[in-house]
């Protein structure tokens, strides 16, 4: 008998950390109590999106958003809304100026601004259910590749599609796979690269944790047009749970016989294989990972020639990203014009991107290209919390740059469709793969991290560097070398012992290294210095002349005092920062006010942290 | 060194030279560290090289040449992390440990990584142990988080 509710439990590694499962027990259960077990299926899903408000759980086919829950909020949810039929209004989300709160998941502005091509089946079905994914169309897009178009037919829809590498790089799917088809040698591989190492960015790991066969199919298509036997997924050490639901949908998809010989009595014979990464940045790296797969040290190598010529075990390879993977069963299925009329010029659909860092609604959000800055952090995001103001946001991870906000002094030149040419603030920008490139930036994998007043853009930029110059692999000299040169320059910097010259140097060698690395991971880690210097230059001025930090991030730049008056009268002098404080630093009795001597003082900035009353001065 | 095991996980990876990524994953998985001998009997067996090994060994992050903790915590610094601070939640595990990132505790009850973005980064700052995933993590919680498995060790000592 058909149930006639879905709950719809959110079981993403984040609602798990906050305990969904535990929510799940405790409906089931409560279900059961009241007898409503006939009636009412509880599933759990992949991640959702909205992770800021986990545990959460939609109710279909009302489409009611519940958030924040609790397992002790569970035997109301089901008394109000399955009994008494009336959604529990105190469980759903109020946006923060909103008057009341909003009961459907497609009112709420965070989820009414997207459109949802990649993530078409993110929580709506069980993951480890292939019969869900069939339940949504899936498989459907293969059938008709299979059986109604050519492999010629299917790299010319997907290229008419103008879908282009969601990985970072962007380039035309469509022309790849001619490529790889047209290459000589036999065999043919596939490779799904879901070594998603760009922090910030976990759109990979949400695809293959809500919709795993849609990577499949994609892969599939894929095989069918440029005949290919053998695929690889290609999954990144540290998301266990993407693997295990990668691994179960491998496994159903062979059951019903969607992988092995003979697919659907069509004579397509495909598999594939899974490698766990073992953790190196690098290997995110079309030819590194190919090396990685092989069982070698992922060492990228100079291309050409590229791995659609000679890829893994040296036979033409066609590499994708999981979300232009995902990307493709939609289009066969609905033609590339459907898909061409989303999106800008050159770059056609949607993007999928995680916002993240200093913005209220924090999550996974897919949009069509072309969307605006503007209204992706304030639209969809909601603003950035707590009322301080918006500085920045970084775009494209590692390799990526920093864009300012409302910069109205320096307007860039916009071009709109129609030829019309007008000044436009940097919020306002159409975001695709160009316009990104044409501020310093990159689309990258998507990473969207929202930075506000208290975020130190030299600190940022340094953090960066760190991160490349730990990750390089040392093949390269001026990767090696130039990462290291400037890290060490960037760390004078914050700590106040840079000169002029130290922010010239960074231009100069952040120019070389760009200029003549090997692979993409040099070619692009200076970005986030330069777009920083070119757009924050003040901020480097003042670490280094005045010996301050704008932002009071860098520690060794601060001094830290104690507000007596605040301390005592709104903390009355509770003590938590001499019992955190590391050096012992700070003295005071109960109910006086506490005082940091700055002889111990090592200015770790724990105090700021701990105090609930913001006693502690930064200067 | 368990002979059997080893022998287990090298046939399960086709004894093919290509498979010594994925052994060496399952070792360090079994063992918490690759020991020096289980390196040894792999080079011998795959016949290749023990600076071979010894590369891959080193070069990936997933690999340790010492034991790691029971409770091995991993603090992110992804980039939303580190903007929420992050930094100063890894500066506390050292302190509450007594060890520095990439050490083990001498009891071997806890290791401390730094690790780069868990894809988590909705819930940032973001803090692993083992299996379990702490969001939001403050200075003061991670008192709580290491005591709660101090506890479970006690426990497990008593038994």
């Amino acid at each position: 008998m058909p149930y006639r509710v879905h709950c719809m439990v959110c079981a993403g590694t984040g609602c798990v950390s906050n305990r969904s499962l535990d929510v799940r027990e405790a409906l089931e259960r409560e279900i059961r109590k009241r007898g409503l077990q006939e009636e009412i299926q509880v599933v759990t899903t992949g991640c959702n999106g909205f992770c800021a408000v986990g545990p959460l759980m939609v109710v279909q086919p009302d489409g009611i958003f519940y958030q924040q829950l609790t397992p002790k909020d569970i035997p109301y949810l089901v008394e109000e809304h399955f009994i008494k039929g009336r959604p529990a209004q105190k469980l759903m989300y109020t946006p923060p100026e909103a008057p009341s709160p909003i009961p459907r998941m497609s009112d709420i502005p965070f989820f009414k601004h997207q459109r949802l091509i990649a993530l078409r089946n993110r929580g709506l079905i069980d993951p480890e259910k292939i019969e869900d994914y069939i339940a949504r169309d899936g498989y459907q897009a293969l059938v008709k590749a299979l059986t109604r178009m050519t492999p010629e037919q299917i790299i010319e829809e997907i290229t008419r599609s103008g879908l282009r590498g969601r990985g970072g790089a962007g380039f035309p799917t469509g022309v790849k796979w001619r490529k790889v088809r047209e290459a000589s040698g036999e065999p043919k591989y596939i490779i799904c690269n879901g070594d998603e190492g760009d922090p910030g960015a976990f759109m990979d790991r949400s695809i293959f944790e809500s919709d795993p066969h849609s990577v499949i199919e994609g892969m599939l298509i894929g095989a069918r047009a440029i005949g290919a036997r053998h695929g690889v997924v290609y999954i990144r050490n540290e998301y266990p749970l993407a693997l295990e639901r990668i691994q179960i949908a491998i496994q159903q998809a062979r059951e019903y016989g969607l992988l092995g010989e003979n697919i659907l009595d069509s004579g397509l014979d495909f598999d594939i294989s899974v490698t766990r990464g073992a953790g190196a940045f690098v290997c995110g790296e079309e030819t590194a990972l190919i090396a990685s797969v092989e069982g070698r040290l992922g060492d990228p190598r100079a291309r050409p020639p590229y791995p659609s010529e000679y890829g893994l075990w040296g036979k033409p390879t066609c590499i994708n990203n999981v979300e232009t993977w995902a990307n493709v069963p939609p289009i066969i299925m609905h033609g590339a014009d459907w898909y061409s009329q989303i999106g800008t010029e050159r770059s056609k659909g949607t993007k999928v991107f995680s916002l993240v860092g200093k913005v209220r609604n924090t999550g996974l959000v897919e949009v069509p290209m072309g969307i605006t800055l503007r209204e992706l952090i304030y639209d969809i995001g909601g603003g950035i919390p707590g009322d301080k103001k918006f500085k920045a946001v970084q775009t494209g991870g590692p390799s990526g740059g920093c864009i300012p906000a409302g910069m109205m002094d320096q307007p860039i030149e916009y071009v709109a469709p129609d030829g019309k040419r007008e000044a436009r603030d940097y919020l306002d920008l159409p975001i695709d793969y160009e316009s990104l490139t044409d501020v310093g930036s990159m689309m990258g994998s998507g990473g969207l991290v929202v930075m506000d007043e208290d975020t130190c853009m030299v600190d940022v930029a340094r953090y960066f560097l760190a991160f490349t110059q730990d990750e390089s692999c040392g093949a390269c000299t001026p990767c090696r070398e130039g990462t290291k040169l400037m890290l060490d320059i960037l760390n004078r910097i914050v700590e106040g012992h840079g000169t002029m010259d130290d922010l010239r140097a960074l231009e100069e060698i952040g120019w070389v290294v760009k200029q003549t690395s090997l692979c993409g991971l040099g070619k692009t880690a200076p970005n986030p210095v330069l777009t920083t210097i070119k757009y924050f230059r003040d901020e480097y001025v003042a670490h280094i002349e005045a010996h301050k930090c704008p932002a009071r991030v860098c520690r060794e730049l601060n001094t830290y005092r104690i507000d007596p008056v605040i301390c005592v009268e709104r903390g009355h002098g509770c003590g938590v920062c001499r019992r955190e404080c590391p050096e012992k630093a700070i003295f005071g009795e109960k109910n006086q006010p506490h005082r940091i001597d700055p002889a111990l003082c090592k200015k770790c900035g724990v105090c700021v942290d701990v105090c609930h009353f913001n006693a502690v001065i930064v200067e | 060194m368990e002979l059997a095991t080893i022998e287990g996980i090298i046939r399960q990876h086709g004894a093919q030279k290509s498979g010594l990524i994925a052994m060496l994953q399952d070792i360090q998985h079994e063992y918490t560290y690759l020991p020096e001998d289980v390196l040894r009997h792999l080079s011998r067996t795959l016949n290749v090289p023990l600076s071979r090994a010894y590369s891959l060994a080193t070069f990936y992050r997933a690999f340790s040449l010492k034991p790691k903790g029971r409770h091995p915590i991993s603090v992110c610094l992804g980039t939303a992390c580190h903007v929420k601070g992050a930094v100063k939640i890894l500066e506390k595990f050292e302190r509450e440990l007594g060890i520095k990132t990439g050490q083990t505790t001498p009891d071997l009850n806890f290791g401390l990584e730094q690790v780069r973005c868990l894809g988590c980064c909705g819930l940032a700052p973001v803090v692993t142990v083992g299996q379990d995933l702490y969001g939001k993590v403050t200075v003061t919680k991670v008192d709580q988080i290491i005591k709660r498995y101090r506890k479970q060790e006690t426990a497990h000592a008593k038994t």
